[in-house]
């Protein structure tokens, strides 16, 4: 049941039902509930939502980087393999290899005590056959890509000597280390000045045509989506609430969620605030509502959301939202 | 004592709570108020005189008559274990407490003060650590004639040191924070805010900490006993009870063995029970 | 270079430490109580004498005299003489600081091995019967006083099983690491169940780390996660608490050396002690300070190694 499938092509990577329970002290809580979709071959899909969404945890979940105590279960067909059954060596293989991933921080994603070139040889060293000098030969040609002045030189440097953007440069550099086909890109952005945001964008976008790669972008930013994606996935409470491509879903969202998350990018050149336009906060992953989990906060909300959960059901080509009440949030239109 | 001490971690033992308290804290809590009894009224636990010599039985090994034996001067080693428990737990608490309250306050207005205070105050710690603490203290001891009190000085003079540096840390912390300013504000003398308002939230670090230190203390205690600097024979004092004992190990092993196993099992309960309050501490916050 | 200048000026912050533990020093002989001429010449010492005894060991000059003549005779490296064994203390310090250097080096190494390895289980097998069990058997050994583990260890490995030898200290290299090594076990103990609670959290701490996940996420081996990215980073808290253990280290080298009568610089600190041997206290004194405030200098050195972000 792919939830994004379009019939022309295979998905490189197809996600089914992926779930991630955490096992706390309060008991068991659902990080991730249930996800699905599909990522086309060079295809840059938006995952949205707030802190807390579950997005970042999927992104982990489908790289098999969650920790203990925890489940995770479902499928990842990675060109047709599950990552979450590989052996070890497969999936060593395909982690750094075929699918990469870039973090939020890369101050805390770098390793702070080894040298820049140590830490993109031991990618290279893991995925060719390169020697030595042609691993560092390699690791400058790298630097050189993601737009790091001085590359040789800075080869010796620690993560510490680079400033925040560069920062982020280096840990692409890293990642595209072994020419992945998949990027999963954790808020690449988030911890940037807003004009080094746009350059990071733009490099990851540029070296996407370059790897002819597919990105997934986990981002709270749907200005970023708008500027970057194909398509898009909008996650509430640990689900997918709606998914399609950046253009109809700008054009005409049917989730309320979506439409307040809409209605809260700034236009114009305004200042930056955050989905200030939605009512409440997001609910914490341990006390999940009953019924729709946005119920509490939505406008849109009858008796019958808050008794019954919707499902994620398809409403056009590559179209799907989950809520009762799509018909009447469509008509509403895109928020002005 | 040690200069250094890991902080402590949230352990398997935390995880299970006796009516809402953790489990360290009770266990430990047992132990130290047990240590506290037989300390305060040995008499009615001891079957017999600690100093009581029976030259019938010397060497005699452990038997219903003497659990732990006796030793070679036929005493009732379990009696004068017991009994150890008086001048071992005094060490414990007399060795620490002064340190606390001078370490807490010197720590407080130093944390206050900041600057040249701070400065100076940092040498100092600096030239402490530098010396080996128990040299230290034996030189100190030695020079001064073996003897309890004479301990309790050379031990406060380096050991109040850790509880202020621990408690001027902290008071720096709060002194930054909104209600410090906010007594600044309403005209409160300095003393008024370092005493009454920046201290009850800085002190909890030295407390913990005093619990490490008791233990410590004992080891201490005992070592200087062992080398015939601390409390003096035929006192029941258990590091002078291994010092006794250590001719006959490989023939009368228990003279040694038990006062050894009464340290470890104090030294436990004061770990347990620091643990304990500061897992309580942790979770207050 | 960073690192260069990082130790040039940690060099230089070694002067006024030394210069206050003179002063600690200095103080501290001058404010015991009994001077030195009628501890070494007893009760029945005749007015003479003790002037005699006071105008060789300087002390009737007026203080900043006798403090400036201290500093001349210990920068010169004249700490003087043995009151009893008739030798200059340099000599005898020179004599005797190897072997406890060679016990504390020894015994650091050892808690080393120890603690590394069961830490490394400890934290990878965090909650399990392992764990519980390595950490609960250290915080035992944490709570054993030396001289006792030294006098169950001599007993059993010595007198009963005669593994090791009782006491003293052998001649050749491998004869003499022989004889340290019960001693060195006994001072290892409590080092190595510090050691191990430090660098257990420190594991756990690093194994959730982010870049821990990121080289994760570049498909690398478990183990060279381990040693290169977990380990090496644990490592470095782990390395500076070794470091500024020395002073217990040392203080329970005097225990060990007792115990197992073993003539090193600890043993001669106690007899000096007991001998009311001021000059020797007060050398050995100095020298362990020294001892102490060089491997603090050397563990800031490794840590700026080890860590590129202190050193800036």
């Amino acid at each position: 049941m792919s939830a994004l499938a379009t019939p022309a092509e295979t998905p490189a990577l197809s996600v089914q039902s992926l779930t991630t329970v955490f096992q706390t002290p309060k008991g068991p809580v659902r990080a991730v509930d249930a996800v699905s979709f599909d990522v086309m071959p060079g295809e840059v899909l938006g995952l949205v939502g707030e802190s807390g969404s579950g997005k970042s945890v999927t992104l982990r979940s489908l790289m098999g980087l969650i920790h203990a105590p925890a489940q995770v279960s479902g499928r990842v067909l990675w060109q047709g393999a599950d990552i979450l059954a590989m052996p070890k060596k497969a999936l060593r293989r395909v982690r750094g290899g075929e699918v990469a991933m870039i973090f939020q921080e890369p101050m805390t994603a770098l390793n702070p005590v080894l040298k820049v070139r140590v830490q993109i040889e031991e990618n290279l060293a893991a995925h060719s056959q390169l020697d030595a000098r042609q691993r560092r030969a390699r690791a400058i040609e790298l630097l050189d890509l993601v737009g790091i002045p001085a590359a040789e030189r800075r080869l010796e440097d620690y993560p510490h000597q680079f400033s925040g953007g560069m920062r982020q440069r280096v840990m692409i550099a890293i990642a595209l280390a072994s020419n992945p086909k998949l990027l999963l890109a954790d808020e690449p952005t988030t911890a940037l000045d807003v004009t080094i945001q746009d350059q990071i964008l733009k490099l990851i976008l540029d070296l996407r045509d370059e790897f002819a790669m597919s990105v997934v972008f986990v981002t709270h930013d749907l200005g970023v989506v708008a500027g970057t994606c194909d398509r898009m996935a909008v996650m509430y409470a640990g689900r997918i609430v709606e998914s399609g491509t950046v253009a109809e879903i700008f054009a005409r969202p049917h989730h309320p969620y979506t439409r307040g998350l809409l209605g809260s990018v700034p236009r114009g050149g305004a200042e930056r605030t955050m989905l200030t336009s939605i009512e409440g906060t997001p609910p914490s992953l341990a006390v999940i509502p009953q019924g729709c989990a946005f119920h509490p906060r939505c406008a849109y909300a009858v008796e019958h959301c808050v008794a019954k959960r919707p499902a994620l059901e398809r409403i056009g080509l590559g179209r799907m939202v989950a809520c009762f009440r799509e018909a009447e949030v469509a008509a509403a239109g895109a928020p002005v | 004592m040690r200069a250094i001490e890991a902080p402590p971690q949230r352990s398997w033992r935390s995880r299970f709570k006796v009516a809402g308290l953790p489990a360290t804290l009770i266990v430990g809590g047992l132990v130290l108020f047990a240590s506290l009894v037989l300390a305060v009224v040995p008499s009615l636990f001891a079957p017999y005189d600690p100093a009581a010599m029976d030259y019938n039985s010397i060497l005699a090994a452990p038997s219903l008559a003497h659990p732990f034996g006796t030793d070679s001067f036929g005493r009732d080693v379990l009696s004068r274990v017991i009994h150890a428990y008086t001048i071992d737990m005094q060490i414990a608490v007399f060795a620490t407490t002064g340190p606390l309250i001078v370490g807490v306050i010197v720590g407080a207005l130093v944390g206050y003060a900041g600057g040249l205070a701070e400065s100076i105050f940092g040498r100092i710690v600096d030239a402490v650590i530098s010396f080996p603490q128990l040299v230290l203290v034996i030189a100190i001891v030695a020079v001064l004639g073996p003897g309890l009190t004479n301990m309790y000085i050379a031990v406060g003079v380096i050991d109040w040191v850790f509880f202020a540096r621990l408690v001027s840390g902290e008071v720096k912390v709060q002194k930054r924070l909104d209600y410090a300013d906010a007594g600044r504000a309403m005209g409160y003398t300095p003393m008024r805010i370092i005493f009454r308002h920046l201290l009850p939230n800085a002190i909890t670090p030295a407390i913990v900490y005093w619990m490490t230190d008791m233990a410590l203390a004992i080891l201490l205690g005992s070592s200087l006993g062992y080398l015939g600097l601390g409390a003096q024979p035929p006192a029941a004092e258990w590091g002078v009870q291994i010092a006794d004992g250590k001719n006959f190990m490989a023939t009368a092993w228990w003279i040694s063995v038990f006062p050894g196993i009464a340290i470890v099992v104090t030294g436990l309960g004061f770990s347990l029970f620091g643990d304990g309050l500061a897992e309580l501490m942790r979770t207050k916050k | 270079m960073a690192l260069l200048s990082f130790i040039s000026r940690r060099l230089l912050q070694l002067i006024p430490t030394l210069a206050f533990i003179l002063v600690v020093i200095f103080v501290l002989v001058r404010l015991l109580p009994g001077d030195p001429a009628s501890a070494i010449l007893g009760d029945r010492a005749r007015d003479a004498d003790v002037t005699r005894i006071n105008a060789e060991l300087g002390l009737d000059q007026p203080w900043p005299v006798q403090f400036a003549l201290f500093v001349k005779h210990i920068v010169t490296g004249d700490l003087g003489n043995s009151i009893h064994l008739k030798v200059s203390v340099a000599s005898l310090i020179a004599e005797r600081l190897p072997v406890t250097l060679m016990l504390t080096a020894m015994a650091a190494l050892i808690a080393l091995a120890l603690s590394v390895p069961l830490a490394f289980v400890a934290a990878t097998r965090r909650g399990s019967l392992s764990d519980n069990a390595i950490r609960g058997s250290f915080q035992v050994g944490l709570s054993m006083p030396v001289f006792y583990v030294g006098l169950i260890l001599l007993t059993v490995f010595g007198a009963k099983l005669r593994w090791f030898p009782v006491g003293g200290f052998g001649t050749t290299f491998l004869d003499q690491l022989y004889h340290l090594f019960l001693p060195a076990v006994t001072l290892a103990l409590s080092l190595s169940a510090i050691l191990m609670r430090n660098l257990r959290s420190a594991i756990i701490g690093v194994v959730g780390a982010e870049y821990v996940d990121f080289a994760r996420s570049k498909g690398l081996s478990s183990r060279l996660i381990m040693m290169r990215h977990v380990l090496r980073n644990a490592l470095i808290s782990t390395v500076t608490l070794l470091g500024l253990q020395i002073g217990t280290l040392l203080g329970g080298a005097v225990i060990t050396e007792t115990v197992f009568a073993i003539p090193g610089a600890g043993r001669l600190m106690i007899e000096s002690i007991y001998g009311r041997d001021y000059p020797v206290v007060q050398g050995l004194t100095f020298a362990l300070a020294i001892i102490v405030s060089l491997t603090f200098l050397a563990t800031d050195i490794v840590q700026a190694w080890l860590d590129p972000r202190v050193a800036r």
